[in-house]
This record gives C-alpha cells, structure tokens and sequence, in this order.
C-alpha cells in the first residue's frame, strides 16, 4: 500500500486533487481511498488531504501517519507545517514552488518542484490572486510517481472540475512536463 | 458499475435508487452531504421526489412521518444534536409503525463542542422502537440502505441506517453501485397496509387509553421480535440479487478461537487486518460484526459467543455509570448461558480519536493477558496528564 499526504490552503482544491487522483488510479485498476483531514474548513487554514493506493482492497481505517509520499501545495506552508512529519526516508516531497525548496534540506527524501501557480495563471485558472493550482499538481505528481499515466489524470480532470476542463488538462500537461527532481543526496 | 464514491453517497446514491418519494432533512456536519446530494437529485429531475427543506431536525422528521402516513417511501438523514432534536418524533415513527429509513452518521455531543465519530448519539434512541443497523464501509452503507428500506416495509417499522463520522461518511472508496432495474426488482414500491388518503378520509393515531395502550406497545414489540428475522430474509435476498452478504451478526473464525473482538462500524474494517496479521502469527483469534442492534440479536449472540474461551468487546460509546453499551448488551444475551464467557469490555475513540490497527492489537493483548475482565469498562489511551488537570 502507498500513503500520500497533500497539504494546502482551505480553497486551493487539495481536497478536490485528492479525490480525482483517487479516481484516476482507480481507473488505472489500482483500490484507491481518500478522505480530508477531518477537522472544520476555512478559507486559507492549512488543510490536509489523505490518498492510499493499494492492489488489494484497502481495510485500514485509520489516519495516515507514516505517508510514503507528501505534496505541498503552498510552499509557503513549510514555514508553518512540518510537511515530512512522518514522511517515511526515500519519499518524495513535491513543492508548488518556482526553485528547489530551501527548508526541506533533508537529505533522505528525494524532492520535486513544478511553479504550479505560474502554469495555472498561464491558462488562466482562477484568479491572480487565488490560481487554481490543483491540476497542475496532479499532472506533476504523475510524472514524479511515474504513475498513474497520463490518460486516466485528464479523463478524472475532465470528468471532477466544474469548468475550464481543457485549460486545467493543459496546466497537467504543462506540470508533467516542467517538474524537475533532486534525488537521495548520497551520505 | 464500481465506482469511487463519498461514503454519505452510497446512501443517497441507494435512496435515490429506492425511488424515494419524500425527502427531508436539515443541514448538520457531517451527515449534511446526504441531504445535499438528494436535493440536487430532485432540484436536476434525476430523482421524482418532493424535497421538503425545513428549519429543524424536529421538523424533518415531522415531515417524513406525514408522508410515510400517506403511504409513500420517504427518507431523511441526521447527526448528533440533530437526532437528539427529533427524540420525541422517534417515538412516533415507530408507534405509528412507520416504515421510515433515515440515514444517522454518528457524532459526538457536546459540550465539548465536537463533531467527530461517537456512536454515543444513536445509542441514546436505542429505546424509541427504530431498527438500528451499523456499517462498517461506504459498501455496506449502499447495501444496507437497500435492505433497510425492504426490512422497513416488511415489518412496518422505521429504521436508522448508521455510518461512522468521516470515518465513512467523508472518506471516498470504490462502491459497486447496482443497476436501477436489479434496484427495481429487490424494492417494488411499497404497499401500505394502511395509508391517509383524501378519497377515503380516515382518522389514524387516535388517543389510545389504559385498556388497548399495552396491546398496542405488544404488536410493536411483536414486530421488533420478527425483525431479526426479516432482516435475513431481506439479506438473503439480496445476495440472490447482487450476490453480497449482509447478515445481522457477521463470525469470523469464532468456532476455535481463544479470543474473540466483537466490533462494530468502521473499526470492524481495521479489526480484519489485525485479526489477520495475529493469525499469521498463530494467535487463536475470532471476529464478530455486529450489525443489528435493534432489535438486539441476542440469540445469534449466544450462537457466535457462547463457546468463547473470552470476549473483548469494542465500544465507542459509553453509558455513563455503566460503561460500554454493547459490552452490557452482549453480558445481558450470555447471562442465561450455564457456562458464561468472561466478557472484557473496552472504550476506544470517543469524539474522533482515531482507532488504528496497534490499539485493538493492545486490546488483544491485554485480553490475553489479564486473569479476568475488570468489574467496570476499561478505557484505552487515555492521557494521563489531561487527566491530572481534569482531577484539579
């Protein structure tokens, strides 16, 4: 079984990535289950969102607390957020960030960065303001998973947002592309 | 077809295929996403019901008792401070024996202020005459809300259909939702006995007074006694239907266990994969689902528990002055037995706090470990420094 762990913003859709990726690997034939951090949502306050991947049916019920993996939607949430809380050594942190992160200089996670809300704003999602990095981030997670292909992320986009469909499948098609890594730093 | 689906709408994703007629409801967290979504199903035209919107828990069942009496499926859902809100309507769903379905996430009641998974809210209607069925994931909520309907129908008795808070109701996993035609042939609509018609005006729910009140309080209790039974004629054919099993009381491996857990709600899910990884490791250990409550199964308790070397019973709920409800009930079944399993009872998860595979695990071991249950309910994972400020 894989964990993943989003962290956002109340607002920027990280519930709503979450729950298309789900769908997405389950239609790549994978037992999906996601649920939000089970707390009162406001606009802004730091929200989690909780993804397990399985081959087996997946009984666990309970919260995540060792994930395998961990996206950050808001770089600037590192401030705030231990984001590798539990993060388990070899996974991936993947940052809406322009540059490499600077304050997850740890060098047992391998790290990934995508400027999602550059891409979002390129295709005008959302506004200057409040961009609507989601889909973006879908996109570039599956090229850093290297799962689920890229068919199953545009057909759950198209089916899960309400509007812009083609402009959101551009802004993953632009993330899978632009997303670049550092891997395992050597000891 | 399987699809990835929100716990709370494999419940309104089940009435809407049950062809309800009558919704009611009024928004709470975190039951709100049923009522939601079966309003939009009427608002958009994809289900042909009335949507009553209303300004009260209390008035939400108010109205599905008035349609139910008119004779047409009706369907509400609740939580929490909600369902203690319609209390009093409880009761009369069930004396008017009114084949009502209500879908109920637990969640605890405050103060503290909390809306977390605490069965403690549906265990307090355990007396108003409602058929209490609990689920274990987003699957068994689809299914048993089919069922529910039927089994409602059957006896002429309400029933509360029961899912975790966010456990299950705000968690999203694959349900197998059936086609609208198999739905069709497992529910035909319903064929009151009697019903409040204006062409055939009659007078239902008179006043009832000392010399027919207790008959009239017997045939609702005749009814909860053929209900366990009913149930399983429901489930039967259900699996006959769509081929999956739901019974009242589900037993796995209890015949030669050391140990068995009984559970219910979405902490049976987590209990399989612990019950599993104690067996790969020898240990001699059962599981018991409970999924009917009300009426209680206390014969098939006897049948699944009887011959247990020891019982270790989960609740998350407690009675206050008592302890653990179910702990209570399932002593209460097995009293009559000559050689009485020691029941251990245990209070896990009060107010959301989560339950993962390493404390039913510790609940196993401290099982297998103590000479004998203690006299009260033990309560696992309590903080002791809160506790401390507590006693100050």
């Amino acid at each position: 079984m894989l964990e993943i762990r989003f962290h956002g913003r109340g607002g920027q859709g990280t519930v709503l990535a979450s729950i298309s990726l789900a769908r997405a690997f389950f239609d790549a034939g994978w037992e999906v289950q996601t649920f939000p951090n089970f707390g009162v949502e406001r606009r802004g306050a730091p929200v989690e969102a909780y993804l397990r991947i399985d081959h087996a049916r997946i009984r666990l019920r309970s919260g995540v607390y060792t994930p395998d993996h961990v996206v950050v939607m808001d770089a600037k949430l590192t401030a705030t957020v231990e984001v590798t809380r539990g993060l388990k050594p070899g996974g991936w942190v993947l940052v809406n960030r322009p540059g490499p992160p600077e304050r997850i200089a740890l060098p047992q996670y391998r790290l990934a960065w995508v400027d999602a809300t550059a891409i979002a704003l390129s295709q005008r999602l959302g506004t200057a303001t409040h961009p609507i990095i989601n889909t973006a981030m879908m996109g570039a997670l599956a090229r850093t998973l290297g799962m689920p292909e890229m068919i199953h992320i545009e057909s759950a986009i198209r089916r899960e947002v309400p509007a812009k469909k083609e402009e959101n499948v551009a802004a993953a098609r632009i993330a899978f592309q632009q997303v670049q890594f550092r891997p395992v730093e050597e000891a | 077809m399987r699809q990835v689906l929100e716990g709370s709408h494999a419940i309104s994703e089940a009435a809407r295929l049950a062809r309800v007629q009558v919704v009611s409801g009024y928004p709470i967290t975190p039951q709100t996403h049923i009522i939601e979504a079966l309003s939009q199903h009427c608002a958009d035209g994809t289900l042909a019901a009335r949507f009553i919107p209303v300004e009260s828990e209390h008035s939400a069942m108010s109205a599905v008792i008035g349609a139910a009496a008119t004779g047409v499926r009706a369907f509400t859902a609740t939580s929490s401070h909600g369902l203690a809100l319609m209390h009093e309507m409880l009761h009369w769903a069930a004396a008017a024996r009114l084949p009502i379905v209500m879908g109920e996430v637990n969640r605890a009641l405050g103060p503290g202020w909390n809306i977390w998974m605490d069965q403690s809210d549906s265990l307090a209607q355990r007396d108003t005459g409602w058929i209490q069925l609990y689920c274990e994931d987003a699957q068994d909520a689809l299914d048993t809300t089919l069922i529910g309907f039927r089994l409602a129908e059957a006896v002429n008795l309400p029933v509360m259909v029961i899912i975790d808070a966010f456990y299950i109701s705000h968690t999203y996993e694959p349900v197998d939702v059936p086609e609208q035609a198999a739905v069709d042939r497992f529910l035909p609509p319903p064929n009151p006995r009697f019903r409040l018609d204006p062409a055939d005006p009659k007078s239902l729910y008179p006043m009832v007074g000392p010399p027919a009140f207790m008959e009239m309080r017997r045939s609702l209790q005749d009814a909860m006694e053929v209900a366990e039974a009913a149930l399983a004629q429901a489930a039967a054919a259900f699996k006959t239907e769509f081929g999956r099993s739901c019974p009242p009381i589900e037993a796995d491996g209890c015949e030669d266990a050391e140990i068995v857990l009984v559970t219910t709600g979405s902490i049976t899910s987590t209990a399989r994969l612990v019950v599993e990884d104690l067996r790969a490791r020898g240990e001699r250990v059962g599981l018991c689902k409970l999924k009917l409550f009300r009426p209680f199964p206390a014969e098939g308790i006897r049948r699944v528990l009887g011959r247990a070397p020891r019982v270790a019973v989960i609740d998350r709920n407690v009675s206050f002055g008592v302890g653990g409800i179910f702990a209570q009930e399932i002593r209460s079944a097995l009293c009559s037995l000559e050689r009485r399993p020691p029941v251990f009872s245990y209070i896990v998860g009060l107010g959301g706090r989560d339950v993962p595979p390493e404390t039913i695990a510790e609940i196993y071991r401290s099982t297998r470990e103590a000479a004998a249950p203690d006299p009260e309910s033990r309560w696992v994972g309590l903080n002791p420094e809160l506790m401390g400020a507590a006693a100050r």
